[in-house]
């Protein structure tokens, strides 16, 4: 029991601060592909390539006067960042990273919490997630921050009903809410990947998860353009980086989900090892985000909501009903 | 950086490139038969093409475009308004100014101040010529008004200093002696025109 518990607490301290690090690390990767795909060289000149940017923004962003509005609602203002952090974090407890390895002779799951509802209890702490910009842009008295809360509470409440709806499909198939199951059933090389057998699923939980994730072409809880800084408009500092630190782990635990659901997981790929296929994998996922975010525009709310309510959600019920129908034959 | 680096820093050309932009569809079957073609040929997934392409041609084909600015710089327009410059003639190295006060007389911002004195050969010298760049508003009279193209603007627009007064002195804008063999006649703001010559009309009196 006590080895249990010190394991789990280190795999949490572990995940905490490498997703931490890795928010960061993000944010130059962001600038640099999005810089290249301009045809500017992007962050240069602090440090090699400009990598110590992260740390200057980070130095920034600490240091900042933590700036709370006059009429806010004070409690709700302060806790509405950490809500998006912590329920980002909590999603991925149950997402298994790696395929098992063993340490000094001790077998390690990387998972924190093997729960047979894994993907469910995923959903949920990122449905939760919402709360943050939601109440955030409800209590800091500023017409821009209640337009971006509005647009959370339509946005991702919209997008939940396709998510869910799209990964109905492969948990007809294989008949199991862990991921780890879900993981092995794919375990025959690329061919047993889910998305060869269930394409339109993995298309709409990737259109559903940019939405839920708040990336480009349906960023409108925060398009400059329209809401100055949507819900983040009066953030300011660490509160503010709370949010980023949030938006970018659920990044990486959409990209994590969508690979072990539709792209195989961290099974062995040809010659490359499980942990390396996994990692690769997401990489490429993480750089398609960024791909889409210099290439196409964004959309108008209406024509996220008629894209939602008349184009995804009957599609992802089309495909429920067809998939249950070839399940049962 | 070494000040001839320093100086040579202009890099590209002001050459333009017309981007190819199709007519746009007038009838509204036009306009559905272009939705269709857009529709079925993906052009979602041309457009990440394009933003790869790119990409692949910034990092490997050096067709970077940002101009590194201290170290580079683009060129400017002959007509840029920027810290003037005073001209001397080629052939002796004198300054061009003749001292008339015109550009004095036309500024609007009153930034001109300038002595004379008749030297010994009884000819009119300026002693001190300043300009205060602290007035200056840059509009272009003095330069439009000076009949002997003596006072122009020059291209030098980096002026970031302790002190303005570190730009307004005669020895400054002046032209220096060893310089003058690199004196290009000036086709700039308040420069003659090309079509001077069919311009220009015979005086009344010559009727």
């Amino acid at each position: 029991m006590d080895s249990y518990l010190i394991e789990t607490i280190i795999k949490v301290v572990v995940i905490l601060s490498v997703f931490s690090a890795l928010a960061g690390f993000t944010t130059y990767i962001e600038r640099k592909v999005l810089a290249f795909m301009q045809r500017r060289p992007g962050p240069m000149h602090v440090g090699p390539f400009g990598l110590l940017q992260i740390l200057a923004d980070g130095a920034k962003l600490f240091t900042k006067e933590d700036f709370i509005p006059q009429h806010a609602i004070k409690p709700i203002f302060m806790i509405a960042p950490v809500i998006t952090a912590a329920t980002a974090f909590i999603a991925m407890t149950a997402v298994p990273f790696f395929p098992e390895f063993t340490i000094f002779g001790y077998t390690v799951k990387p998972i924190v919490a093997d729960i047979n509802v894994g993907l469910l209890f995923i959903l949920g702490a990122m449905a939760t997630g919402l709360y943050g910009p939601l109440l955030g842009g409800m209590a800091q008295a500023n017409k821009w921050g209640l337009l971006g809360g509005a647009r959370t509470a339509i946005q991702l409440l919209s997008y939940e009903v396709v998510t869910g709806l799209s990964l109905l499909t492969p948990l007809m198939l294989v008949g199991s809410l862990s991921l780890i199951d879900i993981n092995n059933y794919q375990a025959g090389g690329i061919t047993d990947w889910i998305i060869w057998t269930q394409p339109v699923a993995f298309f709409l939980f990737l259109i559903a998860g940019y939405a839920e994730t708040n990336r480009t072409p349906f960023d409108l809880l925060e398009h400059e353009a329209e809401v100055v800084a949507g819900y983040a408009t009066e953030y300011s500092g660490m509160r503010w980086g709370m949010f980023f630190i949030g938006e970018y782990a659920n990044l990486f635990t959409i990209s994590f989900v969508t690979v072990l659901v539709f792209l195989g997981g961290y099974n062995d790929l040809w010659f490359i090892p499980g942990g390396l296929a996994i990692l690769l994998k997401v990489g490429f996922l993480i750089f398609l985000f960024l791909w889409t975010r210099a290439s196409w525009p964004h959309v108008r709310p209406d024509q996220l909501m008629w894209l939602c309510w008349k184009i995804l959600m009957p599609l992802a019920l089309l495909n429920v009903v067809v998939t249950g129908i070839v399940v049962m034959l | 950086m070494s000040f001839d680096k320093l100086k040579e820093r202009n890099i590209g050309t002001q050459e333009y490139i017309q981007v190819d932009i199709p007519e746009y569809p007038e009838t509204g079957w036009a306009e559905f038969k272009q939705v269709m073609k857009r529709t079925f040929s993906a052009e979602l997934f041309k457009g990440l093409g394009i933003t790869f392409k790119i990409m692949k041609e910034a990092l490997f084909k050096d067709q970077m475009h940002t101009t590194m600015y201290p170290i580079e710089k683009l060129p400017i327009s002959p007509r840029y308004r920027a810290v003037h410059k005073l001209l001397g003639l080629l052939e002796s190295g004198h300054n061009r100014c003749i001292g008339c006060g015109l550009c004095e007389k036309i500024c609007i911002a009153n930034c001109i101040k300038m002595d004379t004195k008749i030297d010994e050969n009884s000819r009119k010298e300026v002693t001190e010529y300043t300009i205060n760049f602290g007035r200056c508003i840059f509009c272009g009279y003095c330069a439009e008004v000076c009949p002997e193209l003596a006072i122009v603007h020059g291209g030098r627009y980096e002026n970031a200093s302790e002190q303005r007064e570190h730009f307004v002195l005669k020895d400054d804008l002046l032209t220096p002696f060893d310089q003058l063999k690199f004196q290009h006649e000036y086709d700039g703001f308040g420069a003659i025109s090309p079509d001077a010559d069919e311009k220009i009309k015979k005086t009344p009196l010559a009727y």
